[in-house]
């Protein structure tokens, strides 16, 4: 009898201690950034530009940031803000991650034999990396690693390949690569890819990779104008103008491709 | 003994050894130096040299050339890109026939310039001689040093000019110069030491004029007693002190030789200069005195090719802009196939997989080692052993800022003193788990300065 009489006792008066440190010390919470941050995606991934999920939501809030800088929200979660904010809808174009290298194993040679820590920003302190080409994917897994929707799987044969329908867009990747093999673009132009990095001689590159563009030009003759730009000896795709998906036939080494 | 230890003198060799101050940590190592008694060849011209135009820390130099141009032997090729930087200059005439990019010996691609040699080898008009240096203004003496392109040649590569411009608030008052030569298998300053002696103390006395210091001490390793005896004799009357080191290493690292010689600690993250203290190696006091008295910018250096399967290891007097592939070929080739190939020493050298690196200012060694030689191990989680701690000479935590460093605690890793690792290796060579403690160290550190470059360059903004 008295346990019982001692439980509920204890019960009430704590709970009129929390009632009233509540009533008394409580902090105001501005209903506007609870209901955007129930809007938020939650991954915390930083692509906005913030430090968090709520930290973007308080800084919408308070006018420091606009709404539509998350690549991961979507179209309506955006719409929904816009209308929570009483602005304007302007939506950023929701990007996608490239990794623009298609060196795997069976194409691009090897230096070395590498035995260190097994990161790409590691290998990059020893002599540059185990890879023949200095510019491809060192296909250890750092942006694996650092994508928070697990949108990166590694190839066994040592490179990395990006899930379209996982990726988000929000650039951890790009930031994680230490040889910026990763290019984020505009995802509706995300058609064909030119899977090359290298701007070295065709001469050069093919020592080292059999799957290099060759900067042959048949893709930028073939193209529409504009639509495929030279950089020195390497492809790459005007993503404002991008060419249709027909063009992947004409490239001889298979570098330039639909998206995967 | 003839030389002055930094204790008192008159013990013997035991005693005094024993009163030397020793650093904290290190390791004694094999010291594998098979090339002290070559003596120094000087490799024939090559048709082709690469010269980068970084072989320095700092700002790569400008390229004051274009292709198709003539050049001669200590013709200016590149100049000083900023104040942290040095010019380089031609290794011999000829042709300069692009102006590109190689791959450096850290694996990075350099900018570089292509010289197609002639054969003449035709010096250029050398810089103005001091024929009294003893008499020049330091500031002369300094101007001269940037202009020769000298940079320290024990690794590093800083340029020395800038070392030896202090800033204003502090005094040097010892010079050391580095002879200590600890990391094993290189030779390359023990050789200069008993073939170029008068040229080191030269130089050693022209930077103490430049500085204004009385105090000149070279520094050699007791396992050279020839250069220790070679150097003594010289230095007799020319007020230069000779000081024989206990063989531990990294006796070499800076502030460990300025602690066991002046028994001054270097603060963690401050310069040599805070305890007014500069430290230069002996290659670079000679290339000093080369430079002021004949004329003669920075475009050869010394560089050992060893290991077991060289046929013929030897000390070589390399031009700039050699290839490492040319070297070796002097050297008689290999006896049987390298499995790895090392530019510098074993301990703190950088691995390469292409002999086409050209030598550079700082190529102190090639070192090749035979499949026997290396061991693969896979790392193991670290054992709380703490032997790390007990060989760290910058009385670190390698171990635990290792597991700090794995899981990408950078910060921590940074307030934890990862700046203060000099890279030396003594970490990994004690781990009985086979960790690649420096390689994480390495990444901690570049990181760092990555952080702090975006900071400077946001705050800039």
């Amino acid at each position: 009898m008295i346990d019982i009489v001692m439980m509920t006792g204890t019960g009430v008066l704590l709970g009129l201690a929390i009632g009233l440190v509540v009533r008394y010390f409580g902090v105001p919470v501005n209903p506007l950034v609870e209901s955007l941050n129930e809007l938020m995606p939650g991954a915390n991934c930083g692509g906005c530009g913030l430090a968090g999920c709520s930290d973007y939501a308080n800084a919408m809030a308070t006018g420091r940031a606009k709404p539509g800088l998350c690549p991961v929200m979507s179209a309506e979660a955006v719409a929904k803000c816009c209308e929570l904010l009483g602005v304007e809808s302007d939506t950023t174009e929701p990007k996608i991650a490239v990794v623009c290298c298609s060196g795997d194993d069976d194409h691009a040679a090897k230096q070395a034999f590498y035995n260190g820590v097994n990161d790409c920003l590691n290998a990059m302190l020893v002599a540059g990396g185990s890879k023949g080409c200095t510019y491809g994917c060192l296909g250890l897994g750092s942006c694996a690693r650092a994508c928070p929707f697990g949108a990166i799987e590694m190839l066994p044969n040592h490179l990395a390949k990006i899930h379209a329908d996982l990726c988000t867009g929000c650039g951890k990747c790009y930031m994680a690569c230490p040889r910026n093999v990763i290019k984020l673009v505009p995802r509706s132009a995300a058609k064909v890819h030119v899977y090359c990095n290298s701007p070295k001689k065709a001469p050069i590159k093919r020592t080292v990779c059999k799957a290099a563009c060759i900067g042959c030009r048949k893709c930028a003759k073939t193209a529409g104008e504009g639509q495929i730009i030279m950089n020195g000896y390497l492809a790459s795709i005007n993503y404002d103008n991008p060419p249709a998906e027909g063009i992947v036939e004409v490239c001889p080494t298979k570098c330039l491709r639909k998206a995967d | 003994m003839s030389h002055k230890m930094p204790e008192k003198s008159g013990l013997n060799k035991g005693d005094q050894m024993n009163k030397q101050i020793k650093f904290y940590g290190g390791v004694k190592l094999d010291e594998g130096k098979m090339t002290s008694n070559e003596p120094i060849i000087s490799a024939p011209l090559e048709p082709l040299y690469t010269v980068p135009l970084q072989q320095h820390i700092g700002a790569p130099a400008k390229a004051v050339v274009q292709k198709g141009d003539k050049v001669l032997r200590g013709q200016l090729l590149g100049e000083a890109g900023s104040f942290v930087s040095a010019p380089v200059h031609s290794p011999t005439s000829g042709t300069v026939r692009e102006l590109s990019s190689c791959l450096g010996p850290a694996g990075a691609q350099l900018p570089a310039v292509v010289i197609e040699s002639d054969g003449e080898d035709t010096a250029a008009e050398p810089l103005p001689i001091f024929a009294n240096w003893q008499e020049a203004s330091p500031d002369e003496l300094k101007a001269r040093v940037a202009e020769a392109g000298i940079v320290g040649m024990g690794g590093a590569a800083f340029p020395t000019a800038v070392k030896l411009s202090p800033p204003p608030n502090v005094t040097i008052d010892t010079v050391i110069l580095n002879g200590v030569e600890c990391e094993p298998c290189l030779t390359a300053d023990h050789r200069l030491m008993l073939e170029h002696t008068e040229t080191i103390i030269t130089g050693a006395r022209i930077i103490a004029r430049i500085l204004g210091v009385k105090q000149i001490i070279i520094a050699i390793e007791m396992n050279k007693p020839d250069a220790l005896e070679m150097m003594t004799k010289k230095a007799e009357g020319t007020g230069v002190e000779v000081v024989g080191l206990r063989v531990l290493y990294p006796q070499g690292a800076e502030k460990q030789l300025i602690y066991t010689v002046t028994g001054r600690k270097v603060p963690s993250g401050k310069l040599p200069a805070h305890v007014g203290c500069l430290v230069t190696n002996v290659s670079s006091a000679a290339a000093i005195a080369d430079a002021v008295c004949l004329g003669k910018p920075l475009y050869e250096r010394i560089t050992t090719v060893t290991g077991t399967p060289v046929a013929k290891p030897g000390n070589i007097l390399c031009r700039v802009g050699t290839p490492y592939s040319s070297a070796l070929a002097l050297c008689g080739g290999v006896k049987e196939d390298p499995l790895k190939i090392i530019s510098g020493g074993p301990m703190m050298g950088m691995s390469v997989y292409s002999l086409d690196i050209p030598i550079i200012k700082g190529t102190s060694g090639i070192l090749l080692l035979a499949a026997d030689e290396v061991s693969q191990y896979t790392p193991n989680a670290c054992l709380r052993c703490g032997r790390c701690n007990d060989a760290c000479p910058m009385e670190m935590i390698p171990g635990i800022l290792s597991s700090t460093i794995e899981f990408h605690h950078f910060s921590l890793a940074e307030r934890w003193h990862v700046m203060d690792c000099i890279e030396c290796g003594c970490c990994s060579y004690v781990c009985p788990a086979g960790r690649p403690l420096v390689q994480h160290m390495r990444r901690a550190k570049a990181v760092a300065n990555a952080t702090r470059r975006a900071a400077e360059a946001a705050s800039k903004k």
